[in-house]
């Protein structure tokens, strides 16, 4: 199969999507002629023009608002928003708008738009340029939260994300980008709610979202070559949770490590842990880890954010300490 | 104005241009981590705005905040080795570029958020008030982040408390890619003091004598009580958006008519003119900058890296 960068992958996505769906259209800072601060909307421009590739003054505020007053009247938005630190310029248009006008007038509109925003630390961007801060939106009923760690779950699940008719928080993790795989071709769904398996294993099952993905298969490659069988499953999307494949894997296993980049305390892995807690309690050998950063704002010094950021060696240790 | 105030003002333009010339030397060799925004070209904006202010007057900064800083009395060592992200940097490591912060110099810090100092600074002001000195606060911004609410939100607090608070918006004509004209109906920023009530004043950002000028009033209506004031300085920037920005989305031919309007250069024919410094005082100047900002690099260099537990320190007070 053709291989694509993750942000070609998105970029695909979209372009399908506004080829099949006039509604659909994309606005953010700098999205058209530069193509994107990371350049993922790259070239789209030229095809759509800039009418459906909407470039808008530095105003997050009315970025987000004018998306949700578009799809509460019959459009699509996909908005871009540079780094999601920037989303707390927009929160009330998230939260108390986008999230709840459906439920408030009785079930009576719906808001599909889908906000596209980078996370993640690892390039020296320093703490107002690498957070993920996706917990916060998974505390948000009303709002959809999915987080791609491939290629072809980048372009599968945006286009469900797309389809779907609901506000979406679509998190892509910037040191992905150019990461290539695999990607199918044409219209590529991967629905919302659907945890994958990337990796297969017995003794211990790593939960690992977006590029902690990666860092659990080197660790899995890691412990594999010292005898410990490490099953990798990536969520994909945290609201809707595929709690079923989650526990299928604990279950089988009977231990987990869950990691994600985001501060540990209170991210997305205490719901996790929570959930195993809840549920299958019975079937653990050995307790809970969780492995995420800790808590400080993202440094800038390399040395500092390398400290801060949890990486492949965490998670290996936090296998060894259950196993 | 005094010959020692004029002489003061040329070297600091000299300063800050010499840093940041030497700072896209250092990111291009990858010495340098993270994003850089250089103020190549907008230096009689800051150095004009600062002279007029004292060491326990306060500013808030952008991501493009060398130039605030260095004008406004930071060390350019302390910064060239935050740039490094060194442990004697001026946020031992933590903050970079985008983050260069000296409380006690009144620097209340570079900013990571576009429109970040815009609600800051009338706290700053506000905060003055209470206290009931005479300190002002500069705020300096982009003309991109006269789009956002914070502009709205601040200058109007600003506005009906009677803040001293002097509003710079540095209209460099673009936002990243988006020239003024495609984020904005109005040609001037300064328009919109209407709206608040307030003086709004357009001046030339390449001429640091007008843009001096300018701030002077305002400082003086702000330390008398009198609120805030909008100055809106046309300048331009020299460099990519960012170190490494490709630029496409303007014309070589434009950024050439820019730097013929080379403010160091007007303001150096304007002093030798005036008879207040000879060629040799200048060469002076310019050979003692050089000096200064390698002694920067070099302490910069010879700088510990932080040791990585202190990430965790800071966090709290
Ligand atoms: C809230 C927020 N939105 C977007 C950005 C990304 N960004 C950084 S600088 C910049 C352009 C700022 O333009 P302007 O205010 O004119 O300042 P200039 O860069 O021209 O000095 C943008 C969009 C940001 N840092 N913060
Ligand atoms: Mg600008």
């Amino acid at each position: 199969m053709r291989e694509l960068t993750y942000a070609e992958a998105v970029r695909e996505a979209l372009r399908l999507e506004m080829r099949r769906d006039p509604s659909v259209f994309i606005l953010g800072e700098d999205v058209g002629k530069f193509g994107g601060c990371f350049g993922v909307t790259g070239d789209l421009w030229q095809e759509f023009g800039e009418d459906r590739v909407r470039d808008t003054p530095i105003s997050e505020t009315a970025i987000i608002g004018a998306a949700v007053g578009a799809a509460a009247t019959g459009m699509r938005p996909v908005p871009e928003i540079m780094f999601c630190d920037f989303l707390t310029v927009c929160m009330d248009q998230l939260v108390n708008q986008a999230a709840k006008m459906r439920y408030m007038f009785g079930g009576k509109a719906k808001i599909p738009m889908v906000v596209r925003a980078p996370v993640g630390g690892g390039i020296s961007a320093a703490a107002q340029h690498s957070q993920s801060l996706e917990a916060w939106f998974t505390h948000v009923p009303g709002l959809k939260v999915v987080m791609p760690s491939t290629p072809a779950d980048a372009k599968g699940l945006l286009i469900a994300s797309i389809r779907d008719d609901n506000p979406v928080m679509f998190f892509e993790h910037k040191l992905l980008y150019p990461v290539k795989g695999e990607v199918p071709e044409g219209e590529y769904v991967v629905p919302l709610g659907k945890a994958d398996v990337k990796r297969e294993g017995s003794d211990v099952t790593v939960v690992a979202t977006s590029l902690m993905v990666m860092k659990a298969l080197e660790a899995a490659e890691k412990l594999a070559a010292e005898g410990v069988s490490v099953e990798v499953v990536d969520p994909r999307t945290l609201v809707p949770l595929d709690e079923e494949t989650i526990l299928a894997s604990v279950k089988k296993t009977g231990r987990v490590v869950i990691a994600h980049e985001a501060v540990t305390r209170s991210g997305f892995g205490a719901e996790i842990a929570a959930i195993i807690a809840e549920k299958a309690l019975d079937y653990l050998d050995a307790p809970i880890k969780r492995v995420g950063a800790k808590p400080a704002p993202v440094p800038f010094a390399g040395v500092l954010e390398k400290y801060v950021l949890p990486g492949t060696d965490d998670i290996v240790a936090a296998v060894k300490e259950i196993i | 104005m005094e010959k020692e105030k004029l002489i003061w003002m040329y070297r600091q333009m000299v300063r800050i241009r010499q840093f940041e010339t030497k700072v896209s030397e250092l990111f291009a060799q990858g010495r340098i981590p993270g994003f850089v925004h250089l103020y190549i070209g907008e230096e009689a904006t800051a150095v004009g705005a600062c002279a007029n202010l004292r060491q326990d007057d306060f500013i808030t900064s952008t991501h493009r905040g060398h130039g605030h800083c260095l004008a406004k009395g930071g060390d350019m060592k302390l910064m060239m080795a935050e740039l490094f992200g060194k442990e004697t940097g001026y946020c031992k490591g933590k903050g970079g570029s985008m983050h260069i912060a000296d409380v006690d110099m009144g620097i209340l810090g570079a900013n990571g958020i576009v429109g970040g100092g815009l609600s800051i600074a009338p706290g700053a002001g506000l905060s003055a008030k209470l206290r009931g000195t005479d300190q002002v606060t500069v705020c300096f911004f982009g003309d991109g982040a006269s789009n956002q609410t914070t502009f709205h939100e601040g200058l109007n607090l600003a506005s009906i408390w009677k803040l001293p608070v002097i509003f710079i918006c540095e209209n460099n004509q673009y936002g990243i890619s988006l020239h003024q004209s495609k984020h904005q109906r109005i040609a001037d920023v300064a328009d919109r003091a209407v709206a608040y009530g307030i003086p709004g004043v357009v001046v030339d950002g390449n001429d640091v004598m007008a843009v001096y000028e300018a701030v002077a009033e305002a400082v003086k209506r702000a330390r008398a009580g009198e609120g805030p004031t909008l100055i809106e300085a046309k300048t331009y920037r020299w460099r990519g958006h960012f170190e490494g920005d490709p630029t496409v989305y303007r014309s070589e031919k434009e950024v050439q008519e820019w730097k013929e309007r080379c403010p160091i250069a007007r303001f150096k024919k304007h002093l030798l003119e005036m008879g207040i410094l000879s060629e040799a005082d200048i060469e002076k100047i310019d050979a003692e900058v050089a000096e200064e900002v390698e002694a920067a690099v070099r302490f910069a260099e010879e700088s510990p890296l932080p040791k990585p537990e202190e990430a965790l320190e800071d966090v709290y007070a």
